[in-house]
């Protein structure tokens, strides 16, 4: 059965730990990347409104498995959870089977499932 | 003795601490030393056949962190194993101080001078001579204090101007509450968000830190988040935009160092609109009249002009914390380092005081402690009771308005030692003792003088993982020190108390572990007062004598992670105070919103807001030359303080200091994302690569702290590392608050403009430098 990662994007912070987590785990440079974070910020509004007023904002990072990720072949055949999984310090990443999360994703909004 | 039994151990399923997993050793412990931040999160550390450090993973059985890790420990193979280190034992001759002149020494040869030299000073001078500074709260409070005062000495220093981080909030809070108090984020309970008594605070206000990138107060930041899932609300009071305050009920962008009018002006608003906490005012708080007399200068019209905040805003969260079953303050150090600290943060609890927030779940709790050491470890025994006129002479306690520092604390007073230092008055600081600290590119304001008063001494040791600033500049000898991966400890410390220990897994070379330098260091000046023949013997020592706890440091090891029990609203059950009574540890037995205790120490016993200095309001002159409000320290995944900038995969991510200026802003001064620009005061300037961003209001700038570049030379006449460049302490200065504590690092006026060809450097060399001393009127 395919696994895949879902991701609760609702509360990723942002914070690049599944991106050190995955190049450590990969032996990759500082440039490279296994799982990126994508970036979206600015306010849905912007214009005509002061600033001290301005509270409604696209505020929201998509952490995005790259070419480099294998879901972390070595670690999960011993029993582990991808690191990046393992590591997330919003716990927002599921690894699982990708029927199981598609289930998951059917619970709630802003989530994406990749299947890397 | 108390009982070890008391102590709730979570169980692993691999029970022995270190344990072989294919090819390499893993040891279970904390991340609570350097490098890194103050947190001690539970880690996995994994070391090859050669005890070589090969990397460190969350560990998921520890209920702290749960397995997380932030980017800083997984790369800290990359810090323990980085070429930079300091490897040896380093002397330099007092003359060639600022230059790159080290010699490599054996550890006996460096004790050795450090004994003689020490010892020669504080026959010539007394031994009162002699100070310390210590570095951020990791595992470094209860020795270096003890070195100090086995030492014979009284002055025991934290390089902030004001002691202006976390102790300021600390001591206001023992002040007017007895107690010290966090959020109740299910922290002090091993089962965390399972446990029973435990719910999610319905509102979780965050006042000056952004906990996710940042570690206050034993706050795992993204706790936050956890709670956030849990149905928590959010208000966030902060100058920026971050993530935390996008999520949001109410975003209050507050102008810097505003923070006092603010927390009166919601205060005001909660009495006038009977919002408060009735039942808990009448039996458990003290002045109230006197609060709502001083809160009634702030209506919501008068605020909202102090603050730039929207009326409706302040509004929204008062009420909010006001109607909500549990509210935390999730305070964080902008609240310390304002220049009227005290009367700041005194003021944002009482909010979370009125309207009952205390003690109950998801509110504000107090945190246990297993050890006591917030006055260091032995001061009593070893200054106090042996040598009164020598405690008398501590810097800064002679001083009538600085009651506060007679209060329990046992810091000397920083302001003072730079003033002892310039004048030799009261008595000559002839001797430092400088351990993981560098004030000079993070802690301490204004540079120039902190390097000209330090440089006076006659004698300077550093002890730290790599060579800094401050040691480049000051330091006859160097000691280098181990990382957490290196050495044993425990991690007892800031917020919730709970157990952990610091396990050896990697192979330290021929650095030390801090706390075993600390104590073969005493032992030669003073046997008595160090008389264990290994750390592992101290700490069985420390347990005693700081915790009541008859156990060793095997034993809590064993045990750890482990947890004292906890109880909410104790006020109602005689357990806040030693003697049993009800209530709340102070003379009134109610949390004093009128204080008495600052009105013993001759301070104003209400909260009170003063305007910051300069700034928009109070000096409306300098608007002309410097019309943008400035505020530092902004925090970074990517570096802890002035720690990290050597380490090539953190520093990739980012490479330079920053400053966030809004898109209006950017165009108004010319300057583009990704410029090189100067920030520039009335006292100097720094510099900063731009970042044009929507998320911060056009009128305010933010910057980061700590900066230095370690690749550059790092000669005083080269420029310190870049540090006279980009310390953004440059614009800073030393002011502390009417009651010693506080400082205005957070708020000040400047401008920007871009960096040209032929203006790229602030020079600064060595005479000029050693030799400053500041024009008189502007201190």
């Amino acid at each position: 059965m395919a696994k895949g990662l879902l991701i609760d994007y609702e509360f990723c912070t942002g914070c690049h730990s599944c991106e050190m987590a995955c190049r450590k785990e990969h032996g990759l440079s500082d440039g490279e990347f296994g799982i990126k974070i994508a970036e979206f910020i600015w306010p849905k509004r912007a214009e005509g409104l002061d600033w001290q007023r301005t509270d409604d904002w696209q505020y929201t990072y998509i952490p995005v498995p790259l070419d480099e990720c294998d879901l972390c072949a070595e670690r999960t055949a011993a029993g582990k959870l991808p690191t990046c999984v393992h590591h997330c310090q919003a716990k927002v990443m599921q690894y699982g089977e990708i029927g199981e999360l598609a289930l998951a994703l059917a619970e709630k909004p802003k989530q994406t499932l990749f299947r890397p | 003795m108390a009982d070890l039994q008391n102590l709730q151990s979570v169980p692993h399923v691999i029970p022995e601490y270190q344990y072989q997993e294919g090819e390499y050793t893993v040891t279970r412990g904390s991340a609570w030393s350097g490098p890194g931040c103050h947190l001690g999160c539970g880690v996995l550390i994994y070391t090859d056949e050669n005890e070589r450090l090969v990397k460190v993973e969350g560990d998921p059985e520890n209920p702290f962190n749960q397995g997380r890790l932030c980017v800083r420990c997984l790369a800290v193979q990359d810090v323990v194993n980085s070429p930079k280190r300091l490897t040896s034992p380093l002397k330099r001759k007092r003359e060639d101080r600022g230059k790159d002149a080290w010699e490599e020494i054996s550890w006996d040869e460096a004790y050795d001078i450090i004994y003689e030299s020490i010892t020669t000073l504080q026959e010539q001078n007394g031994k009162e001579t002699l100070f310390t500074i210590m570095g951020t709260g990791r595992d470094i409070s209860p020795w270096l204090t003890r070195l100090t005062f086995s030492l014979g000495s009284p002055n025991c220093v934290f390089a902030m101007s004001g002691l202006s981080c976390y102790t300021t909030r600390v001591v206001g809070c023992i002040a007017t509450s007895g107690s010290f108090w966090v959020g109740d984020y299910s922290q002090q309970f091993p089962e965390r968000y399972d446990h029973p008594d435990w719910k999610a605070p319905e509102v979780i206000a965050i006042w000056g830190n952004n906990p996710v990138v940042a570690n206050s107060d034993g706050l795992f930041g993204h706790w936050v988040v956890d709670c956030m899932k849990r149905g928590s609300k959010l208000i966030t009071i902060d100058p920026r935009v971050t993530w935390l305050a996008a999520r949001s009920e109410a975003h209050l962008g507050i102008r810097p160092g505003t923070d006092a009018a603010l927390a009166l002006g919601m205060i005001d608003y909660i009495i006038k609109n009977d919002l408060y906490d009735h039942e808990f005012v009448d039996k458990w708080c003290y002045g109230f009249e006197e609060l709502a007399a001083a809160a009634d200068e702030y209506p919501l019209a008068k605020t909202s002009e102090i603050t730039w905040i929207p009326e409706e805003k302040i509004a929204r969260a008062a009420r909010m914390i006001a109607e909500s079953d549990g509210a935390v303050l999730q305070w964080g150090v902008s609240l310390d380092m304002c220049k009227e600290a005290l009367p700041t943060s005194s003021a944002a609890f009482a909010i979370f005081a009125i309207t009952g927030q205390i003690e109950r779940p998801g509110g504000m709790i107090s945190p246990s402690e297993i050890l006591r050491y917030s006055a260091g470890w032995g001061y009593e025994e070893l200054i106090e009771k042996k040598t009164p006129e020598i405690a008398a002479k501590r810097a800064g306690v002679w001083k009538p308005e600085y009651g506060l520092l007679r209060s329990g604390i046992s810091a000397a007073h920083t302001d003072t030692v730079i003033e002892m230092l310039e004048t030799g008055e009261p008595y000559k600081l002839s001797c430092l003792w400088l351990q993981t600290a560098n004030p000079l590119a993070c802690t301490s304001p204004d540079p120039k003088r902190t390097l000209a008063a330090l440089a006076k001494l006659d004698f300077v040791v550093a002890v730290d993982l790599f060579m800094t600033p401050s040691i480049m500049a000051l330091a006859d000898i160097v000691l280098p020190v181990s990382t957490f991966t290196e050495k044993d400890g425990f991690r007892v410390g800031d917020g919730f108390q709970r157990c952990e220990t610091i396990n050896k897994a990697s192979d330290p070379g021929n650095t030390k572990p801090d706390t075993q330098i600390n104590l073969e260091i005493g032992k030669r000046f003073n046997p008595e007062a160090w008389p264990w023949d290994n750390v592992q013997e101290m700490y069985g020592a420390v347990l005693r004598d700081c915790g009541g706890i008859d156990g060793t440091f095997e034993q809590m090891r064993d045990l750890a992670p482990a947890y004292l029990p906890f109880e909410y609203r104790r006020y109602e059950t005689g357990k806040l105070r030693p003697d049993g009574q009800l209530g709340f540890n102070t003379p009134s037995g109610r949390i004093e919103l009128w204080s008495s205790y600052f009105a013993n120490s001759n301070l104003p016993p209400l909260p009170y807001f003063e305007e910051p200095t300069p700034g928009p309001l109070a000096t409306p002159e300098l608007l002309d030359k410097y019309p943008l409000v400035l505020t530092t320290g902004a925090r970074s995944w990517w570096s802890f303080h002035s720690e990290h900038r050597q380490i090539p995969s953190l520093r990739a991510h980012k490479p330079w200091p920053e400053v966030e200026v809004h898109p209006e802003t950017a165009e108004k001064y010319g300057v583009s994302d990704g410029d090189w620009v100067w920030i520039e005061n009335q006292r100097g300037r720094c510099k900063r690569v731009v970042v044009v961003t929507p998320t911060i209001d056009p009128r305010y700038v933010s910057t980061d702290h700590g900066w230095w570049l370690p690749e550059e030379k790092g000669a005083m006449d080269d420029g310190l590392f870049g540090m006279w460049d980009v310390d953004c302490n440059n614009l800073l200065e030393w002011k502390c608050g009417k009651a010693g504590f506080g400082s205005n690092y957070k708020t000040m006026l400047c401008t920007i403009y871009k960096v040209v060809e032929g203006d790229e450097h602030n020079v600064w060399k060595g005479d000029a430098a050693y030799s400053y001393a500041p024009k008189k009127g502007t201190e």
